[in-house]
């Protein structure tokens, strides 16, 4: 009983301790003849760059879609290319960039108390909107993380076909990550993991210029690999292309099946004609159709397993589950070694039991959010599975409308190109058509 | 079709902005922060847009300030190796000396400053009157801030464009109650830009 009132006492006595010490601080003296000044902020740049970025990129996309669909001018877009890498690249700086404004307008939906610039909504939605009418005229020259791509493409061999539909889910994927990390505010992935960003600004950390310097090396021989393989913004832009009023072609008028420019496309974006099937090959297709129509909602439902023990290791993401796990080991007596966080956390006495109780709410957002992705990977490879087992039916070398760039690389070399420019009289002057 | 759904999504994210809103700004917690130095190398400006404030209202106008000498200083002079900064920015004015005891102002000289924060963490021993904030003139606003994420205290937080400085709890009543005079103009232009809280 005594030793109990004794702590007790000792507690007031330390509680008053501290408390003094915490309001005594030293005061301010009063001077004879000195006021106390006051420290000055300075304000905030203002937004009219950001308005000016808005207004480039309109009209980049303007001129990137003039010459792509009418003047098809491949030097233009190319020369444009270069001055979106010059302003939107080094000038910039890599931000901002539709690709990572993504983000922004996942923040916008899921975090409360975040608001949205304008600009950033204007640079998310223009680019899809040219995109739905036009194609991804965005990534052929208006894109500076397209751009160096694409000056630096020169020597691209071809993907396997089977490797490029495997890979090319990727984006898919990267998108959803990138949506819950930016939704329950743990990280922004794409901007985190921006492969040029390193370049644009000569400076960042090693993961920054690791990524982007094997990225520009891989470039070399496979083209294009970031748009193809991880943009998560290409990925929106190219379903939306599938729609696209307007799409450019390859030749000016119609194709004469010349197979010229069958091999031209660093990207394999070109679509050969269809051949006619025979009977056993449309059963057999049927067949496959319906097996894999019939499967789908098994593979949604076994991502969305997968999904289900995907929230732990994403949660470990996130700084608060990280710094909870830390403390916790600590509190064990699991580790001796602390980290500056948990340093910080004990020196700011903040309630352990809160911390526990903020990285449990935050693994639980993460459990939720896993197997929406998982449902979401699910989808994507369903939706791939039945559009692979659908056949196509072209006549004509046709620009894939999911992987196209709209670059203008295959346009030279089309003879009834060159017949529009006046360089030949009939296409027999280049090619022996069969 | 496409195009509905496009302009659908344009007239959703738009309406979806918060009502008129201020956009926002990354700042530091000055309550939070721990002085780590982390400011001053992981921002993506070669010199960081993290710079140290003094907050006069709370300083003590020590004679021996432990955030400008160093813990083991040979001397109190303005010499470098007794100064806890390492780049010299902050300097040191003799005041008035009154009953014996001699006062000095510690103004930081904005230029020179690097946020490294270690004269923070000398301050916080006593009156913790120096703090550090992030500077908009300089402050690029990157989407993900890379101090934020380098933060041990997760100390940063996005405040309203308008208001984009943060003042510690006690220095905020200290303002609040001087910019009340009419004169103070410096102090009312100050709490203008402050989130209060």
């Amino acid at each position: 009983m005594n030793g109990r009132n004794g702590t007790i006492a000792l507690g007031v006595v330390l509680v008053l301790l501290l408390g003094s010490a915490l309001a005594e601080l030293i005061p301010t003296p009063d001077f004879s003849n000195h006021p106390i000044p006051t420290a000055a902020v300075p304000g905030t740049t203002s937004a009219a760059r950001e308005y000016l970025d808005v207004a480039l990129l309109a009209v980049a996309l303007v001129l990137a879609t003039y010459w792509a669909h009418r003047t098809r001018s491949r030097r233009n877009l190319f020369l444009l290319s270069l001055a979106s890498l010059f302003w939107f690249g080094f000038v910039r700086q890599g931000c901002i960039c539709p690709i990572g404004a993504t983000q922004n307008v996942a923040m916008a939906v899921w975090q409360p108390g975040y608001v949205i610039p304008l600009s950033a909504v204007i640079f998310f939605v223009l680019p899809l909107l040219v995109a739905a009418f036009f194609g991804r005229t965005f990534c052929a020259a208006v894109c500076p993380l397209g751009a160096v791509q694409e000056v630096t493409a020169v020597r691209s061999v071809r993907v396997p076909r089977w490797l490029d539909h495997v890979l090319s889910l990727i984006p898919f994927v990267y998108l959803g990550a990138a949506v819950i990390f930016a939704a329950t505010g743990t990280a922004m992935l794409i901007c985190r993991y921006d492969p040029f960003v390193a370049l644009f600004r000569w400076n960042g950390n090693a993961n920054m210029v690791i990524f982007g310097f094997s990225m520009l090396a891989l470039g070399l021989f496979v083209g294009r690999p970031y748009c193809r393989f991880l943009c998560p913004y290409g990925a929106i832009l190219g379903v939306l292309s599938k729609f696209a009023r307007w799409h450019v072609r390859i030749p000016p008028d119609r194709c004469i099946n010349c197979r010229l420019c069958e091999d031209v496309c660093p990207y394999g974006a070109i679509d050969p004609p269809s051949s006619a099937p025979s009977p056993t090959d449309v059963a057999r297709g049927r067949r496959q159709l319906a097996i894999v129509l019939l499967a789908s909602p098994l593979v949604v439902l076994c991502f969305a397993a997968l999904g289900t023990q995907l929230g732990g290791p994403l949660s470990k993401l996130d700084p608060e589950v990280q710094l909870a796990e830390q403390i916790r080991r600590e509190e064990l007596g699991l580790t001796k070694i602390t980290t500056d966080a948990s340093e910080a956390f004990r020196a700011a006495r903040r309630p352990v039991a809160e911390l526990y109780a903020a990285a449990v709410s935050q693994r639980e957002r993460f459990d939720r959010l896993a197997v929406a992705l998982g449902i979401w990977v699910g989808l994507v490879v369903a939706v791939k599975l039945i559009s692979l087992s659908m056949r196509s039916r072209q006549s004509d070398y046709e620009p894939n409308r999911n992987g196209c760039v709209s670059c203008g690389r295959c346009y030279w070399y089309c003879p009834n190109e060159q017949i529009r420019l006046g360089l030949i009289q009939t296409p027999e002057d280049l090619v022996k058509l069969q | 079709m496409a195009g509905a759904l496009v302009f659908g999504s344009l007239a959703g994210f738009l309406g979806g902005r918060k009502g008129k809103a201020d956009e926002n700004r990354w700042q530091l917690d000055p309550d939070k922060c721990m002085g780590c130095s982390n400011c001053a190398t992981a921002c993506v400006l070669d010199e960081s847009a993290v710079k140290c404030l003094q907050c006069f209202d709370m300083c003590g106008y020590c004679d021996i300030c432990t955030g400008y000498f160093d813990p083991n200083y040979n001397a109190l002079t303005t010499a470098a190796e007794n100064q806890m900064c390492p780049t010299g920015a902050i300097i040191r004015n003799f005041v008035e000396e009154k009953a014996g005891q001699r006062f000095y102002e510690y103004t930081i000289d904005e230029k020179t400053c690097i946020g490294c924060g270690k004269c923070v963490k000398g301050c916080a021993l006593m009156n913790g009157s120096l703090y550090l904030q992030v500077m908009h003139d300089r402050c690029v606003n990157c989407n993900e801030c890379a101090i934020a994420q380098s933060c041990p205290t997760q100390a940063f937080l996005r405040l309203p464009s308008e208001k984009p400085y943060l003042l510690k709890k006690l220095a905020q009543t200290l303002i609040v109650n001087k910019a009340r005079d009419p004169k103070q103009t410096e102090a009312r232009a100050l709490i203008n830009k402050v989130t209060r809280r």
